[in-house]
């Protein structure tokens, strides 16, 4: 699997690259500015690309930049954003095209390796993968009763804040101590009530979570 | 830059609320126009012209004989005790003359007497008195008041009155007024003789009353102009601007080294100590490796933690010096991803077309954070409303939420330290809350977009 990644600090760059490559990824680039980045993005077609939202030489969100205009100009393209800070903003920008493939993680996620590794094998294979603190921001807010997410049960709000992890249903059937099976029937009533087609499943479950970000707009 | 006081605003930069009110005065101001409401104009200033003559010199000749006597006592030593009492009536003799200026013609004369000091002796009062230039400045305007300003608030009336003695004339008159001189009585230029002349007089009447009817309020602006003139300090913005600025600078040193001792006292009880533990962790894993490698694996779980916790602090500590998204993205996204953190729904609508400086966004997003923050913890609101927006060199924020009101700057509430920390960028804090709510606060900083 290739991956493009992009990284200022040179400890934290050389560390992924070695993580990476560990774990049998091609690291196809390992750049460190925003417009080198968006070249190796157009030209080298990778798998997955892995990206800081900070990078030179503005040091402001060049890398969250790139990775949306690389996703315009390329549907679909797997991202995974890292940064220091989480903000359901950015959460909800990368995932505003509903095509899934992203993933949105504080740059600590990279302590566990074989968490970390997980997460960016699910983002190139079209999945989702935010980061709890992500997540526990929404939880402090209230839900309205009027909106979608306001009749779902609380035990459907737990399965959708781990579908929003990026947790496949036996990951989230494991971590709630239930079978597999209810979980399926929770992640239908999930679907049902918010209003989601019967289509792909991948994609469901994107625009579920996509739907648990917007709450409280 | 920081000199210039901002255009159009005369009011004094610590005084928010009359400034906000001032242009809604003068935009009503204008809106009067049409002969009616003239013609009542110029009735009032003949009427105040009068009355403010018929005050003001007695007063100023009052007011100027006992500062000369008061002062002539000094070496004898009642003048020490009388002169603080005298100079103070001149001054709210002059201070009443300001209002009416501003009131009455929206002449604003700045007011800048040297504070005296509470509870100093006669002596101190006295001299500290005498010293200032305001002082004197008084003292040289009285005898001009006396004089031309006297003439310059009587001219309006007797320009309405004086047209109705030339229609009094015409009307037949004439003769008591001739009986009574017993000889030519003139009106103005015209020597009354008989029924002729006194005809001509009541046109030249009628010509002065016209006259008047345009000119009177004029007339008593003039006179505001000269005792603005006069009495008007040329330092007076200036000292007035020093003043402002002396204190706002204070308050901003004091508020940074509060800061830097909080963010020093966070730093070494949080991540600090986090990476000691982290150190010595790691020191008993290195001699644990071979003897216990069980044991090892758990401390290093336990490293590992303290090094996620340790970064977990050094995020939230950035977050109060400098929030990552507002240097990202500027302060509209800033105060849209502030707002996605409250647990209140929250509507953010910014109209910004660049970014201000980054002292100002700073300041400006503190501010918005700590209202907010205030109208989570006490309005017991449903709904908050955030608008941003740049026009005429302002930075204009309103915050709105739909909660229980009350809200006031001071009493300990951190309005006050929003207040003051705005007011290093000679930004202005507005709060309307009537018991039962709705609040809204209203923020502007004087600031260019780039």
């Amino acid at each position: 699997m290739r991956v493009v990644l992009a990284e200022d600090l040179f400890l934290l760059r050389d560390g992924l690259v070695r993580l990476l490559e560990a774990h049998d990824f091609e690291i196809a680039a390992a750049v460190e500015t925003g417009p080198e980045l968006a070249r190796a993005l157009a030209e080298l077609e990778p798998d997955v690309a892995v990206v800081d939202v900070r990078l030179p030489p503005t040091h402001t969100d060049e890398g969250l930049q790139c990775a949306l205009q690389a996703r315009r100009d390329r549907p679909g393209l797997p991202v995974l954003v890292l940064s220091q800070h989480v903000e359901q903003l950015y959460a909800r920008e990368l995932l505003a095209d509903g095509t899934g493939g992203v993933g949105y993680l504080l740059k600590d996620r990279v302590f566990d390796a074989a968490q970390f590794v997980d997460a960016v094998r699910r983002v190139a294979a079209g999945g989702t993968a935010m980061d709890p603190q992500v997540i526990q921001q929404l939880l402090s807010r209230r839900a309205a009763d009027d909106q979608p997410l306001g009749r779902l049960t609380p035990r459907e709000l737990e399965v959708l804040e781990q579908m929003a992890q990026g947790r496949s249903n036996a990951a989230i059937a494991g971590k709630l101590v239930v079978t597999e099976r209810a979980i399926a029937k929770h992640t239908a009533n999930i679907f049902a009530k918010l209003g989601l087609e019967v289509s792909d499943d991948d994609n469901r479950r994107v625009l579920a979570v996509l739907a648990y970000l917007d709450h409280g707009r | 830059m920081y000199l210039a006081p901002p255009p159009d605003r005369g009011a004094k930069p610590s005084d928010p609320v009359p400034r906000l009110r001032e242009t809604d005065g003068m935009t009503t101001e204008t809106k009067k126009s049409g002969g009616d409401s003239r013609a009542r104009g110029m009735v009032s200033a003949a009427a105040r012209g009068l009355g403010l003559a018929l005050v003001a010199l007695p007063g100023a000749v009052l007011c100027f004989t006992l500062t000369l006597v008061s002062v002539a006592l000094i070496p004898i030593g009642v003048g020490i005790v009388t002169t603080p009492w005298v100079l103070t009536g001149v001054r709210a003799f002059a201070d009443w003359r300001r209002l009416l200026a501003a009131q009455w013609c929206g002449v604003r004369i700045p007011s800048a007497y040297r504070p005296i000091p509470e509870g100093a002796n006669p002596w101190t009062r006295t001299f500290g008195m005498l010293g200032d230039p305001a002082t004197w400045r008084d003292l040289r305007w009285l005898p001009v008041d006396m004089t031309a300003g006297f003439v310059t608030a009587l001219l309006p009336a007797v320009l309405v009155l004086y047209p109705l003695e030339g229609f009094a004339l015409a009307a037949g008159l004439w003769r008591v007024f001739t009986d009574a001189t017993g000889g030519t009585y003139w009106y103005l230029f015209v020597p009354i003789t008989g029924q002729v002349t006194a005809v001509v007089a009541g046109v030249l009447g009628a010509v002065l009353l016209v006259f008047a009817h345009f000119f009177t309020t004029r007339l008593l602006h003039a006179h505001f102009r000269l005792t603005r003139a006069v009495l008007a300090a040329n330092q007076g913005e200036l000292s007035e601007r020093v003043r402002v600025l002396t204190e706002t600078r204070r308050d901003a040193v004091d508020t940074s080294a509060a800061e830097l001792r909080r963010i020093e006292r966070d730093l070494h009880d949080g991540a600090q100590a986090r990476l000691v533990a982290m150190g010595m962790d790691l020191g008993t894993i290195e001699m644990l490796l071979d003897k216990n490698p069980e044991q090892a694996k758990q401390l290093l779980a336990q490293a590992r933690k303290s090094s996620a916790d340790a970064l977990a602090e050094l995020r939230d500590l950035v977050r109060g010096i400098h929030p990552p998204v507002l240097a990202e993205r500027g302060l509209g996204d800033a105060v849209r991803a502030l707002a996605l953190r409250l647990p209140i729904a929250t509507e953010v609508n910014v109209e910004l077309p660049g970014r201000a400086e980054a002292p100002v966004e700073s300041a400006a997003y503190f501010a918005v954070s700590e209202v907010l923050t205030n109208a989570v913890k006490h309005a017991d609101a449903e709904r908050i409303w955030v608008d941003l927006h740049h026009a005429d060199t302002m930075l204009r924020v309103s915050i709105t939420d739909n909660g229980k009101g009350g809200a006031r700057i001071g009493a300990g509430s951190g309005l006050a330290g929003v207040e003051r920390r705005l007011g290093t960028f000679d930004g202005v804090l507005a709060v309307s809350s009537p018991a039962g709510g709705p609040t809204m606060v209203t923020m502007e900083i004087p600031c260019a977009l780039s």
